[in-house]
């Protein structure tokens, strides 16, 4: 059994100060503008709050860790370029990456910065996994939100390297980095503006007692007076296929993995991933404390069950792919 | 445009192998395609009982095509994995196509061919991947032509964009026809054989929204990139993809050809396309940096 690291987001330095009191492992996060996944508004570190954050964490013994997890752009490969250097310059805990070339730069540059493949990388196999780490020598992989526990147990045992796995938040039901659906309805996507279903392309649409949410003019949901309105995400709507109506490729969920850590600590997983660094202080304590508690009862033997369903999307939760019922 | 080639990319959608033998060998007979990739990209569950596979590589060889295997584009399971390894095993013989970096990694330091389900977004991947033996390169439909022409500048390796059919938008390990149909994946009974092009994706307005292919999802619209095909040859992109769809294809690749030897201009090849296919609505905004849905006039 290994000790899970709990990893926390972070989408400010406040936030990465609240994460790392509220006693995460590692916080990850991005600089402000593309080069990373969570490319928002009002959102992201500069350098200098980098800086400023890993002398908080170290102080506490937490670790901070770079996403720059997005694809460089043909002919314009400066900002995710400048990124790493900072990045190595500042001696970030590590970085963590999805582009080809941008791992073949990094691992070429500054060899004793340490790489973690992003969950865009869509790395999904051992055989993937091990060609990444014989070519770049990532140290770690966070594994795509397709698999089951036991398909991540058999991976555990053919790689070297440790494996993250995402525990809590907003859950992609597509392989990740492998997705444009985003971008063919709004023109923006993860892989090549770190946005999807971006907030600048939604609108609200109230139609008598009910509301309508909307994404570049396509309605995703309609919600009735007694419903709670969620965010329109392209994939977590409601649409028609086969003459039925509902929700098709994702409920309105968020995963939860506190009822299985002790089947994935048996499955050699070594790092927990929360989602979310576009979501506030309050939430990031909230779900890093009851992480805490339930890893470190996880430690003891002991299963701790928290629903958190006051901070889930649509108020539900799921395990997603690492029960095979899901697929 | 007269050495531009065209190619007949993998078949995405679960038809029977009587209809894919059937297909192939019209295509083998009559289509002026120069490239033919064969191989289940979606769904390891789909291999099992086809066997159309070495009667169609004879008839298309025999014709003068040349074949490419296409692998799996999402490798979960030791199943997955058997079927990768049986690709890769094919090297000596054909140019496998990966889709995935387990395939990557199998032909790695051999001649391949790289999918558009492997992420090229930049020279230096392209770079990467040519130095490990990626003679051909089908880009993303995601790129906008700035993207292309940079890519194109840099390239050693054949380059391949989609100018035909449906967009591969995404793939999961669940499946949505199934679910479609309140099956799971592992009681799946093949719900998705009963849409040759896909199930289409309304919003609860009606709009037409996407397509599902069982584990994949598609674009409702096809893409159609026929006006944009002499700008792609100036910057010395030469091969150009037709995804297949249960449409009269020969006749579909016939009016690419046309198009390409300036036999027929934009116009008439977009009126040939559609007289051929008059229900569906085309797009081509990737290439304009644009949504992917949309038409932009050219």
């Amino acid at each position: 059994m290994t000790k899970l690291e709990l990893v926390s987001p972070a989408g400010t330095p406040a936030a990465l100060r609240v994460a790392v009191d509220a006693g995460a492992d590692a916080v990850y996060m991005g600089f402000r503008d593309e080069t990373n996944a969570r490319n928002f508004p009002g959102l992201n570190f500069s350098v200098d709050e980098l800086a400023e954050a890993l002398d908080y964490a170290h102080a506490k013994d937490a670790k901070v860790m770079v996403a720059i997890n997005t694809h460089a752009s043909a002919g314009n490969s400066e900002p995710w370029i400048k990124a790493i250097d900072n990045a190595a310059r500042l001696k970030a805990d590590a970085i963590i990456m999805a582009d080809v070339g941008l791992l073949d730069y990094a691992h070429r540059t500054h060899p004793d910065l340490p790489l973690h493949l992003s969950v865009q990388a869509s790395a999904s196999n051992a055989v993937a996994i091990n060609h990444y780490t014989r070519e770049f020598g990532i140290r770690r992989v966070v594994l795509p939100r397709v698999l089951t526990v036991p398909e991540i147990r058999d991976i555990n045992g053919k790689i070297n390297i440790k494996t993250e796995v995402f525990a809590f938040g907003g859950m992609c039901p597509m392989a990740e980095g492998r997705c444009s659906m985003s971008s063919y309805i709004t023109g923006k996507s993860p892989n090549m503006n770190g946005v999807c279903s971006p907030a600048s392309d939604v609108s609200y649409v109230q139609q008598g007692q009910n509301l309508k949410t909307n994404l570049s003019g396509f309605t995703i949901n309609e919600f009735g007076p007694n419903e709670q309105a969620g965010y329109p995400t392209l994939c977590k709507g409601r649409f028609t296929a086969n003459d039925k109506t509902g929700y098709l490729f994702e409920e309105p969920t968020s995963l939860n993995v506190t009822d299985i850590l002790l089947e994935l600590m048996e499955a050699g997983v070594s790092a927990l991933k929360i989602e979310g660094r576009q979501r506030s202080k309050a939430y990031v304590r909230e779900v890093v404390q009851n992480f805490r508690k339930a890893i470190d009862a996880a430690e003891r033997g002991e299963r701790l069950v928290i629903e958190m369903d006051n901070l889930s999307e649509g108020g539900q939760n799921t395990t997603g792919a690492y029960n095979k019922k899901w697929m | 445009m007269n050495k531009s080639k065209l190619s007949l990319g993998p078949l995405l959608f679960n038809w029977n192998s009587d209809k894919i033998r059937d297909f192939y060998f019209a295509i083998a007979d009559e289509a002026p395609v120069d490239h033919v990739y064969l191989g289940e990209v979606v769904c390891s569950k789909r291999i099992a009982g086809k066997n159309y596979m070495l009667e169609a590589i004879e008839r298309l060889e025999n014709a003068g095509k040349k074949v490419i295997i296409s692998g799996l584009m999402l490798v979960l399971d030791d199943r997955d994995l058997r079927v990768m390894a049986d690709i890769a095993e094919m090297a000596s013989d054909y140019l496998i196509e990966a889709n995935d970096m387990s395939a990557v990694s199998l032909l790695w330091g051999k001649e391949h061919a790289i999918g558009p389900f492997i992420n090229i977004y930049n020279e230096a991947t392209l770079k990467y991947y040519e130095a490990g033996g990626a003679k051909r390169i089908s880009l993303a439909s995601e790129l906008p032509a700035s993207s292309l022409r940079t890519l194109a500048a840099v390239a050693t390796a054949e380059l391949e964009v989609q100018v035909f059919g449906r967009l591969p938008l995404a793939i999961s390990s669940r499946c949505y026809h199934a679910r479609a149909h309140k099956l799971n994946k592992d009681g799946c009974q093949y719900v998705c054989n009963r849409d040759p092009d896909g199930l289409s994706v309304d919003t609860m307005d009606g709009q037409k929204f996407l397509a599902i292919n069982g584990l994949q999802t598609l674009s409702y619209t096809y893409c159609s990139l026929l006006a944009e095909l002499p700008e792609m040859a100036e910057m010395g992109i030469n091969n150009f993809r037709l995804s297949p769809h249960d449409v009269d294809m020969v006749r579909v690749s016939q009016v690419f050809r046309d198009r390409l030897d300036g036999k027929i201009d934009a116009a008439q090849a977009n009126d040939a396309l559609e007289a051929e296919m008059f229900a569906i609505e085309f797009s081509n905004g990737y290439y304009h940096g644009e949504a992917g849905l949309k038409q932009i006039s050219v």
